[in-house]
């Protein structure tokens, strides 16, 4: 069974409000003459504010904030945000892989932005309601 | 410099207490966009079985990665983090961090890997209360970029 699609934009702003919230100041995610000395496009996403909208997207198909029993990703590609009021988007969408008679359900995830994957092997697996 | 093999297997001391506040999960969870009552108040993550405000479910990075630096800054193990990328994370839930949680975090190597003049680094981060409670297994995979 697929899920319906979920759509998370990202701007600049929200970059460096998610460095606040976590922690990570690494530049890479809010300085684009860094990003670029690195080798990098320009600033990227912290993967973990990526899987942490992915997270938002599994805990809205469970139906429940504390259903996430289990949760993993693979970074393969970073998400490029452009400095302006635009941003990017990232489209998560899942399929059911598996429901246990012990009421878990498990899911697999696809994250892309601009249509190309960012996340492989993502997997979560929720608890589900009733 | 290759990483040095034999800290696979090694765990560290256990960090000092992390006090999980109310409004450090508020503020993650606005910063993630997430709405849901229960990241926000109190009444909501009761009535769902917790006694405060309930976590999202990346919210332990925000421990683990600042409890990782005794690991990634030990100079005996070597990680040149300027040449850092994240590779995997995953979470495995015993049950999710709430508001008032006292947490601790214990860091083991568990796996050092070369492939493509590249390195990796796996870590597992065990993360129980101070009463010994466990709340969550953190993996990461840190790859430490050859240089080219």
């Amino acid at each position: 069974m697929e899920l319906p699609a979920q759509t998370f934009r990202v701007t600049r702003a929200d970059l460096v409000r998610y460095a606040g919230a976590s922690g990570d100041f690494n530049p890479i995610h809010w300085s684009d003459r860094f990003a670029t000395k690195v080798g990098l496009p320009g600033v990227i996403a912290h993967g973990m504010f990526t899987m942490a909208l992915v997270g938002r997207a599994v805990t809205a198909w469970a139906g429940s904030p504390d259903a996430v029993v289990d949760f993993g990703v693979r970074f393969t590609r970073p998400v490029v945000v452009p400095d302006d009021n635009v941003g990017t988007e990232i489209v998560v969408t899942a399929v059911v892989r598996e429901t246990t008679e012990e009421g878990l359900t498990r899911l697999d995830v696809t994250a892309t932005c601009l249509g190309e994957k960012v996340l492989s092997q993502a997997r979560a697996t929720v608890r589900t309601a009733g | 410099m290759p990483l040095d093999q034999s800290f696979v297997g090694r765990t560290y001391p256990p960090t000092a207490p992390y006090q999980v506040g109310r409004e450090k999960i508020r503020e993650f969870a606005t910063a993630i966009g997430a709405n849901d009552p229960a990241h926000h108040d109190p009444a909501a993550g009761r009535a769902l079985g917790h006694p405060d405000v309930v976590a999202p479910p990346t919210f332990p990075v925000a421990i683990t990665m600042a409890a990782s630096r005794q690991l990634v800054e030990d100079p005996a193990l070597g990680i040149d983090y300027s040449r850092v990328v994240h590779g995997d994370q995953r979470f495995a839930y015993t049950r999710p961090v709430v508001a008032g949680d006292e947490l601790i975090c214990v860091n083991t190597v568990e796996d050092i890997t070369s492939r493509g003049g590249h390195e990796f680094l796996t870590t597992r981060t065990d993360v129980s209360t101070t009463a010994g409670e466990p709340v969550v297994t953190v993996w990461s995979k840190l790859v430490v970029r050859g240089e080219a």
